[in-house]
């Protein structure tokens, strides 16, 4: 029971991260390689605030959100931007994409380390245990995963009831229709981006809470985070959440039962699976 | 009596809850041009889909000679004697015009060697009138030359079934005149052929029969005059005061 | 399209015999630099041969690479060396087959994702194999010296080259530049694109593994994080890009500087080397995107001359 608990609470942070690279993938239509890196840069900035000026991460998350949507904005408009227009087929610009946003991600580790060292850094927030259901877990990651339900909810609600919500999953289901119905698709993709980018790094803020951090740690959550999309399947929020609980709680099962070595190995043997039997996706009609 | 080449039974296309091809029905015999028209979104392109395997069946059959070919990948079916064009022009950008052609050559229904299909490509080039500029860069041609170029590559691989999707589309009419009998000395060569088409002309000119779609359903099938003066095929395209 | 044939073989021979002279000439260090590019030839080379046409971008080469290395290090006190290195091919070729078979049907998004990910899982398994059989690491003990290394990866070039130049010229590699231009007009034209795609990958997967059983005596011990390197991948990748793949010799011109480039960063700025390959990426895409071998083609566009 413990260990389906500690699964399930770790899973609330992995759906927050995945729903921001679906964001960028689903809408944006870029493979963002470097997501990982930015929930560092999160999880760095509230280490900073935290150690340095004694701020708590959950003030931190104000904070960081709209400094990462800025700093995400700019990707896209001067990077970014640039391949989408001069792509002449989906594949060109998914290679592109590809090549730059890994290019992008060693460029952050590299300046993370250039700037503050490649040691792992953790801070002790709330690290006093709570009972549930008669088992010990930490405060700190109950806090995380309520925040993390509680972000992904208010994502969640407004992608399906506001307005611009609406518009973004116009989007993501098609560019050219959306179009067609006068929505400016470059803008909004632009803006997809950028609010992925923000959910990555406030999941950063979080996840740091509770987990050490090294600079070169994103890529591991870049994959875990490309494996709950696929799994889930692209601009799915509801297969992003289950596929997030699958991985959550198989990895902990893993690594309680085989060994904690395995928990990324554990990971693949799921994506492969899901790749030979429904890559579409756990709820994903089949493309046609 | 002739035989049938290709026959459509009960094919079916569902997308989600949409039903794009509804069991349709039809034989294309040797020799024949066989039209497949009707308005807007009717699901005639999707059934030329469904006859290369670019998409699969939902339901129903399509056979080639007898032999189904429904539910085999587009590759199979190009080798069994099915080539197309595409309704927008789909070209090998980074090859030269000849190349083009050669892929055709090379792996369609008829496999030959590099040498032998260099030669069959260059006569198709001729056929279709693209001979002087066999060594251009796909990049440097008119419109319809892309066009031309892309007939070539689907005839060169000596097909048994021709199938175009919407060829004639964007010409203007001196162009329209020069695509309608190019396709006319396909005809008379004795090729068979499906071709999507909205240009009325060419349909009568160069039509042996025709089928008429309509939401997915076949509406009408027989001569070019005869559909052309059904009712229902009238509704269809003008609409329904009662819609 | 008939090019002297003749010709392009036997420059490439003078320039095989020229590099085979090298430990004749050099020093420890030098020799040890023409190690490195030798091995980034082939594995560049062998990459590009796939990705040049597909467009796919494979991370996979330390995955291969690793597996090789570990055929030596399991396979070293059991069968003779000479045996080992053909056997290293066919573990990479299956590996690369299974791989191929699950992925290639799909987007190159998961193929790049995947592939990434199979260096690291593997690396996983046999770590955690090792220390269930209660060690970390395997010796390779054997009196090849540097020079031998270094010959057998020149051979080892040679061969690539010539599989590169064969494949160029004879149906899977015409089929292949068709899908890269466009997947659904080679399957329309007749083409099975996935088997191609497949036999490809094979090839570069049998090969890298070769490279690894190789360059396994130089390590003399193996241990996982070693073998399955994941910069090797990247680093790979770079190169080829860098140099260009349109020609057979493309991914060679990215190798050498890259190679000089990468020693002096990483004996200086050890930490850096990220920053480096974060850069390179940056640069292949914004400033070189077909490579050397594409700028040289534009300069002599321009100035008028001939290729």
């Amino acid at each position: 029971m413990d260990i389906i608990i500690t699964g399930l609470l770790l899973s609330g942070t992995y759906a927050l991260i995945a729903m921001g690279l679906n964001l960028q993938y689903g809408v944006a239509r870029i493979m963002n390689l470097a997501n990982g890196e930015m929930l560092v840069v999160g999880g760095f900035a509230a280490f900073i605030l935290f150690t340095g000026g004694g701020v708590s991460p959950l003030l931190t998350l104000f904070l960081v959100a709209p400094v990462a949507f800025f700093l995400n904005w700019l990707i896209y408009r001067i990077m970014l931007r640039p391949l989408v227009n001069r792509a002449k087929s989906r594949g060109a610009l998914e290679q592109d994409a590809i090549l730059t946003t890994f290019g992008l991600s060693f460029v952050m580790v590299g300046l993370m380390i250039w700037g503050f060292g490649g040691d792992y850094f953790n801070y002790s927030f709330l690290s006093r245990p709570i009972v549930i259901f008669g088992d010990n877990f930490g405060l700190n990651r109950v806090v995380a995963f309520v925040c993390a339900v509680a972000l992904c909810a208010a994502l969640y609600l407004w992608l399906n009831h506001s307005r611009a919500g609406m518009a973004i999953r116009a989007v993501a289901v098609s560019p050219e229709s959306a179009r067609l119905v006068g929505i400016d698709v470059p803008k909004l993709s632009a803006r997809a981006f950028a609010l992925g980018g923000a959910v990555t790094a406030v999941g950063g803020v979080i996840i740091s809470t509770f987990l050490t951090l090294d600079a070169s740690i994103g890529v591991l959550f870049t994959m875990k985070a490309l494996i709950i999309v696929i799994m889930g399947g692209v601009g799915d929020v509801r297969g992003t959440i289950i596929a997030a609980l699958i991985l959550g709680v198989g990895e902990t099962l893993v690594a309680t039962f085989i060994d904690p070595g395995l928990t990324l190995a554990a990971a693949y043997a799921m994506f492969i699976l899901i790749l030979l039997f429904r890559p579409q996706g756990l709820f994903g009609r089949r493309p046609t | 009596m002739s035989v049938n080449v290709l026959s459509l039974r009960g094919a079916t296309k569902r997308f989600g809850g949409l039903v794009a091809v509804d069991h349709i029905d039809f034989d294309v015999t040797e020799h024949q041009v066989m039209g497949l028209i009707g308005p807007n979104g009717s699901g005639k392109s999707t059934t030329l889909n469904l006859i290369s395997g670019a998409l699969t069946p939902t339901a129903g059959s399509i056979s080639l000679r007898g032999a189904r070919i429904s539910g085999l990948p587009a590759q199979d079916i190009a080798r069994k004697g099915v080539a197309r064009t595409f309704q927008l022009v789909r070209l090998l950008a980074s090859m030269s015009v000849l190349e083009n052609v050669m892929a055709g050559a090379m792996f369609g229904h008829r496999r030959r060697g590099r040498h032998d299909a260099e030669h069959h490509a260059m006569e198709m080039l001729e056929k279709v009138g693209l001979g002087h500029v066999s060594h251009a860069p796909v990049g440097a041609l008119t419109y319809i030359d892309t066009k031309r170029l892309e007939l070539a590559r689907a005839l060169a691989s000596d097909p048994q079934v021709l199938l175009l999707d919407e060829w004639l589309a964007g010409l203007n009419p001196t162009e329209l005149e020069e695509g309608i009998s190019l396709i006319k000395r396909l005809r008379d060569e004795g090729r068979t052929i499906v071709l999507v088409e909205h240009v009325m002309d060419a349909i009568r000119s160069l039509c042996d029969n025709c089928v008429v779609m309509s939401s997915g359903k076949k509406i009408a099938e027989g001569t070019p005059e005869q559909v052309l003066s059904d009712p229902e095929v009238i509704r269809a395209y003008l609409g329904d005061d009662d819609a | 399209m008939t090019p002297n044939y003749g010709k392009e073989l036997s420059a490439g021979a003078v320039l095989l015999i020229i590099a085979a002279l090298l430990p004749f000439a050099s020093d420890g260090y030098m020799l040890s630099i023409g190690v490195s590019i030798a091995m980034y030839t082939v594995l560049a080379t062998s990459w590009a041969l796939f990705s040049g046409p597909t467009h796919y971008i494979s991370l996979a080469t330390a995955a291969f690479f690793g597996v090789g290395t570990y055929v030596t290090g399991a396979g070293i006190d059991l069968l003779p060396y000479w045996v080992l290195l053909p056997l290293a091919a066919l573990v990479g070729g299956v590996l690369a087959a299974v791989v191929g078979l699950a992925t290639l049907r799909l987007s190159g998004v998961y193929f790049v994702i995947f592939t990434l990910g199979l260096a690291e899982m593997i690396r996983q398994c046999v770590t955690w194999f090792q220390n269930q059989q209660g060690h970390k690491g395997t010796y390779v003990l054997t009196d090849l010296t540097e020079a031998h290394i270094y010959w057998q990866l020149v051979g080892l070039a040679a061969l690539v080259y010539l599989i590169g130049w064969l494949i160029q010229h004879s149906r899977l590699g015409f089929a292949l530049r068709i899908i890269g231009d466009d997947e659904q007009v080679a399957a329309h034209s007749g083409i099975n694109t996935s088997l191609s795609k497949v036999a490809l990958f094979i090839v570069s997967g049998a090969v890298a593994a070769v490279v690894g059983a190789i360059i396994a005596p130089r390590y003399v011990y193996i241990e996982p994080a070693i073998a399955f390197n994941p910069m090797l991948s990247f680093q790979v990748v770079i190169m080829a890009l860098l140099g260009g793949t349109g020609r057979l010799w493309g991914p060679l011109v990215g190798v050498i500087p890259f190679t000089f480039l990468w020693e002096v960063i990483s004996a200086s700025f050890p930490n850096q080397t990220t920053l480096l390959l974060g850069l390179s990426f940056l640069i292949i895409v914004y400033l070189l995107p077909k490579g050397f071998v594409g700028l040289l083609q534009k300069i002599r566009a321009k100035t008028g001359g001939f290729a």
